[in-house]
């Protein structure tokens, strides 16, 4: 990541002094060398700052919703699977195209420190890349992991390293992550149990809920100006006031509110601070569409009109979820 | 008096359906001038097509006490809007199969399309779905507790 890092900076500062841009939007250091965050750099700013390493996980594309209104073109840094997002916000008609200069740049899967702490190195000050290696430096000494065990999981179900929509693009010949896991292999343990285990499993998952909503404010596609869980005196916008219907409810709104328009980014799941796995609903809503309506693969185009806004029909009955068979 | 016990202890379900105003709400005055019965478990509420029933209204009914849903629309092909019933299915089979993914009992909810002249398939369809949500009992994973006082 590294390698590419110095072609980015290059490219950007290249388009800033020619003019084709007037600002750049990527990341900076965050309060911990883990949590890039995303920053909006101006010429004046000379792109101080700017970092793009295993912790750029975040999504730009939904900034851009606000940012391509403003005056003159910025320059976004969007990853292969960012720019599903973009796209469902080109088809959305949430972004003004015009204003945004896509530069795609290439990735090799992101990281996840959660998994090393989990490996049981702790005290993690600074981890570098070294090939499929890296080198952790802690409090304790310097450890090591390989880079493939400690990829997000969304990575591990990556889409591949082509862009959807770019202006340009600045790829090297990285080693993508293999494309190890089906991801629908939970989905489908979930529906193997019985409704009671699975009723359960989510009452376990979703009480954690602290209604935060980190969930929909990463979501890229969750832009709705006035949001119908923004409602102060509904009496049920904080946690505080919930109980299970609410927490059931909550989820099964916003990922409904997103079926068919839900790029399986699992920025969701990342920003968790529960660790929700969120992805999960809205993996549900992807299958199901895939079954009943035909693979459909949100922002892989910007015209192919949602699922949910078509229809032919031949469209399956509902009763087709009770005829599953099973257990009632 | 609880509106979930009738008057000899039993277990009284209430039961939501939702009936598009031009087939399936007219069914149910078919059925009615008719002389058919079907359970005084079901309370209609008409809407004016079976695409304005948004999935929030269904789980609304689940908060505030319903044990089952009902919704009704005209015959694909023959909605007064013409197409508003293919997207109500569509959006009705992903609601249903998402509250089937959290475990809700797959009974509760439920689809038919009644035409105007279909009292006698409205009787029967309403008897049938309240036979149903007997045998399932109370809903008791989707209810609110803070709502079951409006009930009583």
């Amino acid at each position: 990541m590294q390698r590419i890092f110095g072609l980015v900076k290059d490219k950007a500062e290249k388009l800033l002094a020619d003019g084709t841009v007037n600002r750049v939007i990527g990341w900076k250091n965050g309060e911990f060398f883990y949590d890039q965050t995303p920053a909006v750099f101006s010429a004046e700013d000379k792109l101080d700052g700017l970092v793009y390493d295993g912790f750029c996980a975040s999504n730009l594309s939904k900034y851009l919703v606000k940012e391509s209104k403003k005056d003159g073109k910025i320059l976004a840094l969007l990853k292969p699977c960012d720019t599903y997002g973009l796209n469902q916000l080109i088809k959305e008609h949430r972004v003004n195209r015009e204003n945004i200069y896509v530069l795609g740049i290439g990735c090799d899967g992101m990281l996840d420190t959660n998994k090393i702490r989990d490996k049981g190195i702790k005290g993690i000050e600074k981890i570098e890349e070294n090939g499929d290696d890296l080198v952790i430096q802690t409090i304790y000494g310097e450890k090591s992991c390989k880079r493939s065990e400690a990829l997000l999981d969304k990575c591990l179900c990556c889409k591949g390293k082509e862009h959807m929509v770019y202006d340009e693009l600045l790829t090297s010949d990285e080693e993508l992550p293999e494309n190890k896991s089906d991801r629908f292999e939970l989905v489908e343990k979930l529906e193997a149990m019985t409704p009671d285990e699975r009723f359960a499993f989510w009452r376990g998952e979703l009480s954690k809920c602290i209604r935060c909503n980190a969930c929909r404010n990463v979501c890229p596609v969750c832009t709705c100006e006035k949001c119908i869980f923004d409602n102060d005196n509904s009496g049920i916008a904080s946690k505080a006031n919930t109980d299970s219907f609410e927490e059931n409810m909550f989820h099964i709104i916003r990922a409904f509110h997103v079926a068919g328009r839900c790029t399986d980014c699992g920025e969701c799941s990342r920003v968790c601070p529960q660790h929700i796995p969120l992805h999960l609903l809205n993996r549900k809503f992807i299958k199901d569409i895939n079954e009943f309506y035909g693979d459909f693969q949100a922002g892989a185009d910007a015209e192919a009109r949602g699922p949910l806004t078509d229809f032919t029909k031949e469209d399956v009955e509902p009763s087709i979820v009770m005829n599953k068979g099973g257990n009632l | 008096m609880p509106i979930k016990e009738s008057e000899n202890g039993q277990f009284k379900p209430l039961i939501v359906a939702f009936c598009c105003n031009w087939c399936s709400y007219a069914g149910a005055d078919l059925a009615g001038t008719s002389r058919l019965s079907y359970p005084a478990d079901i309370k209609i509420i008409r809407v004016p097509c079976s695409c304005r029933i948004n999935p929030m209204f269904v789980l609304r009914a689940f908060q505030r006490g319903a044990d089952g849903v009902i919704l009704c629309g005209c015959h694909p092909g023959d909605c007064h809007y013409s197409t508003g019933n293919y997207y109500a299915r569509r959006r009705m089979t992903l609601l249903f199969s998402m509250l089937d993914y959290l475990g809700i009992e797959r009974g509760r909810t439920r689809v038919e399309w009644v035409s105007a002249a279909e009292g006698v398939k409205f009787s029967a369809t309403m008897n049938e779905f309240s036979k149903t949500i007997h045998e399932l009992g109370e809903n008791k994973k989707l209810g609110d507790l803070r709502c079951k006082e409006f009930l009583d």
